[in-house]
């Protein structure tokens, strides 16, 4: 009886684990298609982050057809289960793998460099190999466009912005919303709230009412669900959408505009330069001149005429008339950051800590 | 701070508590009668998946509750039979639930649902959901007015825990169950049921549970996401030692672990200047358990009143056992 049950519950660890592992989805076989491999954090199915990354390997299953096979491994812990992953995709016979999260990187470069042949693509971390890129895109340009859109729409000019950690990038994002706000509504302010949690959707809803309830009328966010956005829809505020058109997904005008990623746009590439060998390694920051970043369709509650002041904005940072960090830019605290007529270098912005002048909130 | 935030932070915390007490009454029903039911949160996903999968099949909300509550019943009946019947470890057990439930509700989560949307039950939206019913007058009282601002499942949580706390403590199935968790095999001898009583007890925890679930993907969070507890159902393990066991306390552990996490959003939305980081607040409520656990043993060592966790939870029993 004992022996039965124990048989019992390791069946059902084991056809549970076969769950946690997530599928591995194999597209049929062809002769000798060129094998991408895919590692993400969480699964597609989140309409957030892997989502957007899987949209992107969608853009090439498309883009290449037959000609390419990908593998994808979804809901990959950011341990040493990633380095498993990543070995397992380079013996199915991948030429080139990305792996979409930052915690992946050590794991990422350990592989890379046990297995010279093949190429390694890691997303939003700084670690490179000779067979190892990393890549991600100035986001912080569609949250400038979208904070301007947000400034020009609250009718009190009280914004919130709830977030996932105080790391640069999501600190970086919140500033660059708040210039854009400011630069339409200078009187705007920005309230921060931390959930401390990338993807949690009661967090997340949870605080972006505790902004609602002090009279936020637009809500931004940083976080993995649509869960912000819904809740300043409910009390019939604005939203902010992230990562996907929540416009789309909420079927409500009130999200004014998501910033979104659109990774295939990097993928393609890479994935063509390593069929034809030209591939190269890189650290890689795309922007907006290289369309891995847009902005989705704007709410028709905003201007035409503004929306076009918005696209404006656009072309001239894509132009590089403009920048998003341009100084003078001061802090929260009244201290001046960057100095008059200077674009902010790469570095301080990579590793910006402080919140820019209307800011709200702490950055620890 | 005035009164007008503490009315809005107390309206935040029921909002976010009543799943959690739902789950904790289930929780502390299912441990009474000598059984630790670790699977809660697999429990709880797949109430908030199955609620939310029949709600929007149907356009009908009460149905959905009743499906999650069936579909807790049933993952709990599981691990009933694997611990009472089996009489298996009941941590493995229950940790295989917690696995097997968030895998499958995941897993289905990406299969149901119409077609047309790439991703199914993601971004899917409710026609309609739990709404907040305000009573007449009552919901105009300072402060305590948030209480009578909710909807109709919290409502009926006002109802369950008086009446959880009598049933367990002032009648014959409450003694039953109490004799079963704390001393089986005197039950037993008294012509106890011990394998039946656990096995309703375990079945009700789960249906509580689904209950709780179903709270979140009905009308919290009204949709349904992966993973979407975010570890709630091991708040509720917390909750119940939080409580000591007792039903009628569950709603205090609520207010106390929902009331933190509520104020620390307040508080940063009202630009109040945090002395406390964040981070200390998102893992208080656990440092609150360790007090809870160290005062309870002091009380009991001083006999001031009972406590502690029934006598048999965790350990199989069988009729033979000598």
């Amino acid at each position: 009886m004992k022996k039965l049950s124990v048989l019992l519950v390791l069946l059902l660890v084991i056809t549970v684990s076969a769950f946690a592992q997530g599928q591995t989805e194999m597209s049929e076989e062809t002769d000798a298609p060129f094998k991408v491999g895919v590692i993400y954090v969480s699964s597609p199915g989140d309409f957030g982050y892997s989502y957007m990354h899987d949209m992107g390997t969608k853009a090439a299953e498309e883009y290449f057809g037959d000609k390419i096979e990908v593998i994808r491994m979804e809901n990959v812990p950011e341990n040493d289960s990633a380095a498993r992953a990543l070995e397992q995709l380079v013996d199915e016979g991948c030429k080139i793998i990305f792996a979409n999260s930052y915690n992946y990187q050590d794991y990422v470069l350990q592989v890379a460099k046990e297995n010279p042949d093949v190429y390694f693509e890691h997303c939003s971390g700084y670690l490179s190999n000779e067979n190892m890129s990393n890549y991600f895109g100035r986001m912080y340009q569609m949250r400038y466009l979208s904070g301007m859109i947000a400034g020009k729409m609250s009718p009190t000019g009280k914004l919130g912005y709830v977030g996932a950690f105080a790391i640069p990038e999501v600190i970086r994002g919140i500033n660059a919303f708040t210039l854009g706000a400011r630069a339409v509504n200078p009187d705007a302010t920005v309230t921060v709230v931390w959930t401390n949690t990338w993807f949690d959707p009661s967090l997340e809803r949870q605080g972006a009412m505790a902004l609602l309830d002090q009279g936020v009328d637009v809500v931004a966010q940083h976080q993995d669900t649509t869960e912000p956005a819904k809740a300043a829809i409910a009390e019939g505020k604005y939203a902010i959408g992230y990562n996907a058109d929540f416009r789309a997904i909420t079927e409500s005008d009130n999200v004014l505009v998501s910033p979104m990623w659109d990774w295939g746009n990097y993928m393609i590439p890479e994935i063509q330069a390593a069929m034809d060998g030209t591939w190269e390694t890189q650290s890689y920051w795309g922007g907006l001149e290289d369309d891995m970043i847009s902005l989705s369709p704007v709410s028709p509650l905003v201007p035409a005429d503004f929306v076009a002041q918005v696209e404006a904005a656009k072309d001239m940072i894509a132009a590089g008339e403009m920048d998003v960090f341009w100084g003078e830019i001061k802090d929260n605290e009244g201290n001046v950051r960057q100095a008059a007529g200077e674009k902010m270098s790469d570095a301080d912005m990579l590793s910006m800590g402080w919140f820019v002048e209307g800011v709200i909130g702490s950055t620890n | 701070m005035n009164l007008d935030f503490i009315t809005k932070l107390l309206a935040a915390t029921i909002a976010m508590g009543t799943s959690l007490t739902y789950a904790t009454v289930g929780e502390i029903f299912t441990q009474k009668s000598g059984v630790l039911n670790l699977g809660m949160e697999g429990i709880m996903l797949m109430g908030a998946l199955s609620g939310f999968a029949t709600a929007l099949a149907s356009g009908n909300l009460y149905f959905g509750i009743v499906i999650a509550m069936l579909t807790g019943g049933l993952l709990s009946l599981i691990h009933a039979f694997l611990c009472i019947t089996m009489r298996a470890n009941q941590v493995v057990s229950g940790l295989a639930i917690t696995m097997f439930g968030t895998g499958l509700a995941n897993f289905l989560g990406q299969r149901l649902g119409p077609a047309s949307n790439n991703y199914n039950l993601v971004g899917m939206n409710l026609t309609s959901k739990f709404e907040n019913i305000a009573i007449p007058f009552l919901h105009k009282i300072p402060v305590l007015g948030a209480l009578f601002d909710v909807s109709i499942l919290t409502y009926f949580l006002y109802l369950l825990l008086p009446f959880s706390w009598f049933f367990m403590y002032k009648t014959k199935h409450g003694l039953a169950v109490r004799s079963v968790g704390e001393s089986p095999r005197t039950a037993a001898a008294m012509g106890l049921n011990v394998p039946k009583i656990r096995y309703i007890y375990t079945t009700i925890g789960g249906m509580l549970a689904g209950l709780g679930g179903a709270c979140l993907s009905l009308s919290f969070t009204p949709s349904w996401n992966d993973g979407m507890t975010g570890g709630k159902g091991w708040i509720v393990i917390a909750l119940v030692i939080f409580a000591t066991w007792n039903p009628g306390r569950a709603v205090i552990g609520t207010l106390v672990f929902g009331g933190i996490t509520s104020l620390q959003f307040s508080l940063q939305a009202a630009g109040i200047k945090m002395v406390i980081p964040t981070q200390f607040l998102a893992f208080a409520p656990y440092l609150i358990t360790f007090f809870t656990l160290s005062i309870m043993t002091i009380l009991n060592q001083n006999k001031k009143g009972s406590f502690s966790a029934p006598s048999a939870l965790g350990t199989p029993f069988a009729i033979d056992d000598k």
